[in-house]
């Protein structure tokens, strides 16, 4: 008896050092800073990040989502635990609305002096004044194709028009080595209006009914939607077409490049229009870790290190200063740095109310179904 | 003589009751009241209809404000109820093939030697170590078109062209069945193994032949084994959401997919919770009833 007494009381002194032990560490991680960071997947020269943290000892949470649904629904629901994210422009203005967001604290971010006012005065449609988000990244949306197999299908392939993927005569060609679609109704169909002479900000019923007749002609020979998967499928040649991001797209010619697999991948914005989209970073109104979000928005608005990104991901960004230290096949590129004629292509969408949403994704839902 | 209270029996009940309250109708109750409400632009994205600070009178404009908006729209548009249906149909067949390929299995580990068995159900247990998700990531390294399965066969030649298995209902039903094979396969094997082996010698001994005394003894007697299993199958995989959308294609339409692009796509919590209390309540009830008629059959028998 005594010595399970004994045996007792050595138990609850080991229990409780390893409590103190327990709270001590935990006092000590407090002092640890760190920052949770939500994007787009594929979207960071990671070695920026490395070096963010080597410089400030904050300590980076990165996580990916490939469609700004899934985002919103996190932002949405509260208590996401993220200190940064980045939705779309047009899906920021309507939660920034809802009431997600917090003010920047401009005087934490002195190198917002850099940011470029062509992209500012536009990005001000969604966020008036500028008051929420940062411009990360920017690009269009456009059409994605293996520069041989098209050819081989097809010599005379109308690759700088929308043909490629809603015209059945075409698309029933291409069918045969494959063609993606975002899974993006937001994205997908306004240009879908464009191509058949509407205009895409009148999104009525009627309208969208037009759009889901041209759609379904087509859907026979779409082998998938998906917003993330065509970069592999275009750069290994499981696919020939894609229409997706302009720098996803650059992604996969570069990784087909460097597998010398024989596939050039290469981008067009079609003739007919396409849209141009804004990705934004923004703080959430309850994020743990402000202070640190605004360093990290400051220290990616140094022009050399936003460079870095856009080089790495092959996306035009928002800082007027670092333009300089792009590589200049980036900048030169008119698919990457819109010429005046090409920008004359692009439009912006701005939020759609939930009717208009609802009847979308309906739409959406009929195309992908046939239901 | 007065009787004690029997505090033990009312622990040993009230245990499984909380445990049912808190995990199950607190939750459901929640989901309820998010789908009598009204979508916003709001954080969250929904205004609730009923307001319990205001008390009794926040009760009262809450009844005659009811409008069920939400579970009609269920009915205006049939995409739910396709999507119900084949959600009941994928789940159906996938249950029948899981027990056509479990039931064997389940005999065979039942009937094995004691020492092999351990090994064995540890055969069953081991994919459990991997992440459900990972092992649904596996199954498209196999089957797409440059897949595992598709070089295997036309590398001996079966097959000139790859079969078109990823993104089509087949390899729903494939993800389906692999992944909840083990829950059929524990449950029956328990009622198996338990089996009174003393009634089948018995049934062989009066003149039945060994496939005979399987059907006439050891099949009625396992139905309990094949009931639980085929339970624990078919419902999570009529809600089942991640295999649909990692294997299925985009034509593959299922409740839980419906569910997800109301609740993501459309930001509308309330209908996409009308939904999530259609699905519980449509498979909730029928099997109270009939589980309330398996009861009085026993007792009938008795």
């Amino acid at each position: 008896m005594k010595e399970t007494l004994a045996h007792f009381k050595k138990l609850a002194m080991s229990v409780m050092v390893a409590t103190t032990l327990a709270l001590s560490t935990t006092a000590a991680s407090a002092a640890d800073r760190s920052l949770n960071v939500y994007n787009w997947s594929d979207y960071v020269d990671n070695d920026v990040l490395k070096e963010f943290t080597e410089k400030t000892g904050i300590k980076v949470n990165y996580d990916v989502f490939d469609t700004n649904e899934l985002l919103e629904t996190k932002l949405l629901a509260g208590a996401s635990g993220y200190d940064l994210v980045v939705p779309s422009a047009n899906f920021l203005g309507r939660q920034i609305e809802a009431g997600v967001f917090q003010k920047l604290d401009k005087s934490k971010i002195p190198n917002l002096s850099n940011s470029w006012d062509m992209i500012n005065e536009r990005i001000a449609a969604y966020d008036p004044g500028n008051e929420y988000s940062v411009n990360y990244l920017w690009g269009t949306i456009g059409i994605g194709y293996s520069e041989e197999k098209v050819k081989k299908l097809l010599p005379d392939a109308p690759v700088d028009s929308w043909d490629m993927v809603f015209k059945p005569e075409v698309a029933s060609k291409l069918a045969e080595c494959g063609i993606y679609v975002l899974d993006s109704p937001s994205e997908i169909i306004p240009p879908a209006m464009k191509y058949l002479g509407l205009e895409p900000k009148d999104l009525s019923a009627d309208n969208l009914k037009k759009v889901e007749e041209l759609l379904l002609k087509v859907r026979p020979y779409i082998k998938k939607f998906h917003s993330s998967e065509y970069i592999t499928a275009l750069a290994n040649g499981d696919i020939c077409v894609a229409i997706g991001y302009s720098g996803d797209i650059f992604q996969a010619e570069s990784r087909a490049a460097e597998a010398k697999n024989g596939i050039t991948v290469k981008y067009s914005v079609p003739k007919e229009g396409s849209l141009m989209w804004f990705d934004q970073m923004a703080i959430p109104k309850d994020a743990k870790n402000v202070a640190e979000a605004h360093e990290f928005i400051n220290f990616l608005m140094e022009p050399k290190n936003m460079a870095r990104i856009s080089d790495a991901v092959s996306y035009a960004n928002g800082n007027k200063a670092s333009q300089e230290f792009i590589k200049k096949e980036i900048t030169s590129n008119p698919a990457i740095y819109p010429t005046e004629d090409v920008l004359k292509n692009l439009f912006t969408m701005l939020p759609f109310d939930s009717k208009t949403q609802r009847l979308v994704n309906r739409t959406w839902t009929t195309v992908k179904s046939g239901q | 003589m007065q009787r004690q209270f029997d505090w033990g029996r009312f622990l040993l009940i009230a245990i499984p009751f909380l445990w049912l309250l808190i995990f199950f109708l607190l939750p459901f109750a929640i989901v309820v009241k998010i789908s009598l409400s009204d979508t916003a632009n709001a954080l969250p994205p929904y205004v609730p209809t009923l307001n319990l600070s205001e008390g009794w009178s926040g009760i009262t404009s809450f009844i005659s404000q009811l409008d069920l908006e939400s579970f009609a729209w269920l009915l205006d548009d049939k995409i739910y109820f396709l999507s119900y249906l084949n959600s009941l149909k994928i789940a159906f067949i996938s249950t029948l093939l899981t027990l056509l390929i479990g039931y064997p299995m389940a005999y065979g580990l039942a009937k094995a030697p004691q020492r092999w068995r351990t090994v064995l159900l540890m055969l069953v247990i081991l994919p459990f170590w991997t992440s459900f998700l990972i092992r649904v990531y596996a199954w498209i390294g196999i089957l797409k078109p440059e897949g595992l399965l598709n070089m295997g066969l036309m590398s001996l030649g079966l097959i000139d062209q790859p079969l078109a298995i990823i993104n089509t209902p087949t390899a729903v039903y494939i993800g389906i069945v692999y992944s909840y094979l083990p829950f059929l396969v524990l449950p029956l094997y328990a009622t198996l193994e338990k089996l009174d082996q003393t009634l089948i010698e018995a049934a062989l001994d009066l003149g039945c032949s060994p496939i005979q005394a399987f059907w006439k003894v050891t099949f009625p007697l396992s139905l309990p084994g094949v009931v639980a299993g085929c339970f624990l199958v078919f419902i999570p995989a009529m809600g089942e959401f991640v295999i649909p959308d990692l294997l299925g294609g985009s034509d593959t339409i299922m409740i839980g997919k419906t569910l997800w692009s109301e609740f993501f796509g459309n930001r509308d919590w309330p209908v996409a919770s009308a939904v999530a209390v259609v699905l519980l309540l449509s498979l909730v009830v029928p099997i109270v009833i009939f589980q309330r008629m398996q009861e009085r059959q026993r007792e009938a028998e008795a």
